[in-house]
């Protein structure tokens, strides 16, 4: 049973078509991955996704429930966290507290609650905390939770990102280029996390250019190019595709 | 040194809070009365920075919500004589209900776009308060006869008795300094203070970045509102040039100077932007010159403003052991 389903999504920006009636499925518990050269809408698959843009046309559904062009706070509550391609930590508060923002959605207590301290949420901040930084000590970031964000190594910081998705307990995780940045020990340590969380029960749906990682990652993928899906299938499948091979790695197969 | 600046904080704040307390009781009614507009610009920057400080929204319009507050406050004082400071509540309502319209369509304006429909509130509640809007706000010469408050059949005269008014305005500045305290430090803080520091990241965390800036422009209102009350039964008359465009200028110039986003700041630059000219007044003409000269001073070379906010620190360590698992 596939948990996202991605239907015909079109999305244009004034004249130039981002997306171009792509279709496909992620299956519940999976690692998938969306590959395809620079520029060929991938990120703009994921914005569709997570409700950053309103498509054109084609729809998203979730768990069985329609959420094209909801918001994306509402998308997140109904369990779908991303990662960001260019890193958008808050950079000025401490890492602990970037986690914390993860668990803003499960939490319950507003200003009125907060205000009169009431010990429901004293307790709940209490859990909050905990649950905080039991995801850190998940994505190996323990003992930075002092730290501010913006001190973390690039490889940290995506780390903290994946750490503050994971807090707001969702089905699927959208992870974009998770290993951008990130030296050939934190790739493998990457994969390695990929596969925790994966068996933690959460399905992963990645974006990543770094080949070696998608193929060791990945259970399924689909490339696009300008927009179109050109294949979709296991990564062995997809290697020996002639369409993917000259549409995208062609001019470089050494990445394989 | 940072051990140092820890151990001198609290002290040092105490001490200030017994300076306060006990300031009237050396200084004359005419200082009294400075340490009382200065209590009211802190309330009013304190409400202000929860919209411009922690949400980090450009908003040049908090008088509006504090004319709405005392013109309420004056309005019904006025026809039924309800008591003045029963009326702090009906103020900060009417005047939450007020940002709640305006706010609704403004909120995802960013920055400087909201700062310029902003300015166009105040001016459009000035003018409509100028034109005597429904006949009720008395026009350009406002409204007259407002009763002091009075706290168990006490009254507080803010004319004449400084010094008693005095006290019934640091009383509300104590408590909301603890509220807005306890509120910086929880979920509803912390999700401002995200939005203004990346809405996106924010938004994609889960946070819905439209309602809470929406109800930070409420709870700003409403306290903003409230001091209006405060206000009104201070001066016993109210009329719209004690709300205009300026006024929201001094409020920002507050909040920002003294350091949006942190409580102890925005105090310090009440007292400085409201006390100093004061204490310059012997320099005459020459005292905005010079107030303007530090102001921007100031910006060029601590642009974060005087006392700026630290990055909270969570209490990681009080957790158990076994409290952190998945």
């Amino acid at each position: 049973m596939s948990l996202l389903q991605v239907d015909n999504l079109t999305k244009r920006f004034g004249g130039l078509l981002a997306v171009d009636n792509v279709s496909f499925a992620v299956p519940e518990g999976a690692v998938f991955g969306l590959i395809g050269p620079n520029g060929a809408g991938k990120t703009t698959v994921f914005n569709l996704i997570t409700g950053n843009y309103e498509p054109n046309d084609g729809s998203v559904s979730f768990d069985n429930r329609d959420i094209t062009a909801r918001p994306t706070h509402w998308i997140v509550s109904a369990g779908i966290a991303r990662t960001f391609q260019t890193i958008r930590l808050f950079a000025n508060m401490a890492v602990i507290e970037n986690v914390l923002a993860g668990c803003h959605c499960r939490l319950r207590s507003g200003p009125v609650a907060s205000m009169l301290r009431l010990p429901r949420q004293h307790k709940e901040e209490r859990q909050a905390l905990a649950k905080s930084m039991a995801e850190l000590e998940f994505v190996g970031l323990l003992d930075q939770a002092d730290n501010l964000a913006r001190n973390l190594s690039y490889g940290n910081q995506r780390l903290l990102e994946i750490a503050r998705a994971l807090a707001s307990d969702p089905k699927l995780i959208i992870l974009d280029e998770p290993a951008g940045g990130m030296n050939e020990l934190e790739t493998a340590a990457l994969v390695s996390l990929i596969a925790r969380i994966q068996a933690r029960g959460i399905t992963v749906l990645l974006i990543e250019h770094d080949m070696s990682l998608v193929m060791k990652a990945c259970e399924q993928l689909v490339v696009l190019e300008y927009g179109k899906k050109i294949a979709g299938g296991p990564p062995a499948e997809i290697k020996k595709n002639p369409l993917v091979i000259e549409a995208y790695l062609g001019s470089d197969d050494e990445d394989f | 040194m940072k051990l140092a600046a820890g151990r001198i904080k609290k002290p040092a704040y105490g001490a200030i809070i017994l300076l306060w307390m006990i300031a009237p009781l050396f200084i004359g009614k005419y200082w009294t009365d400075v340490l009382n507009n200065v209590a009211i610009y802190a309330l009013l920057g304190l409400s202000l920075n929860i919209i411009l400080g922690y949400g980090g929204m450009f908003h040049m319009g908090h008088a509006a919500f504090y004319a709405v507050g005392a013109y309420t406050t004056a309005i019904i004082n006025t026809a039924w004589g309800v008591p003045v400071l029963w009326l702090m509540p009906a103020a900060g309502l009417a005047a939450g209900l007020f940002a709640l319209v305006v706010a609704r369509p403004i909120i995802h304006l960013r920055g400087d776009y909201l700062l310029i429909v902003t300015i166009g509130m105040v001016e459009i509640v000035r003018i409509a308060l100028i034109n005597n809007v429904f006949g009720i706000t008395g026009g350009a010469n406002g409204i007259f006869g407002i009763d002091s408050p009075s706290v168990f059949g006490f009254q507080i005269n803010g004319i004449v008795a400084p010094a008693h008014y005095f006290y019934l305005v640091t009383a509300f500045l104590a408590i909301t300094i603890v509220l807005f305290y306890l509120l910086e430090n929880s979920r509803f803080g912390r999700a401002l203070k995200f939005l203004c520091s990346d809405e996106v990241a924010a938004e994609g965390s889960g946070i819905n970045t439209a309602g809470y800036k929406l109800a930070a422009f409420v709870i700003g209102a409403v306290w903003a509102g409230m001091t209006g009350t405060l206000y009104a039964s201070k001066m016993g008359f109210i009329s719209p040039e004690s709300f205009s465009f300026w006024e929201s200028v001094v409020m920002f110039m507050i909040v920002i100077l003294g350091g949006s986003g942190n409580i102890a700041g925005v105090l310090l630059g009440a007292a400085l932007i409201i006390g100093l000219p004061e204490i310059f007044q012997g320099l005459q003409q020459y005292r905005l010159l010079i107030f303007g000269l530090a102001l921007m001073i100031m910006m060029i070379f601590r642009p974060q403003g005087i006392l700026p906010p630290k990055p909270r620190s969570y209490p990681i360590d009080k957790l158990e052991k076994n409290e952190v698992s998945l």
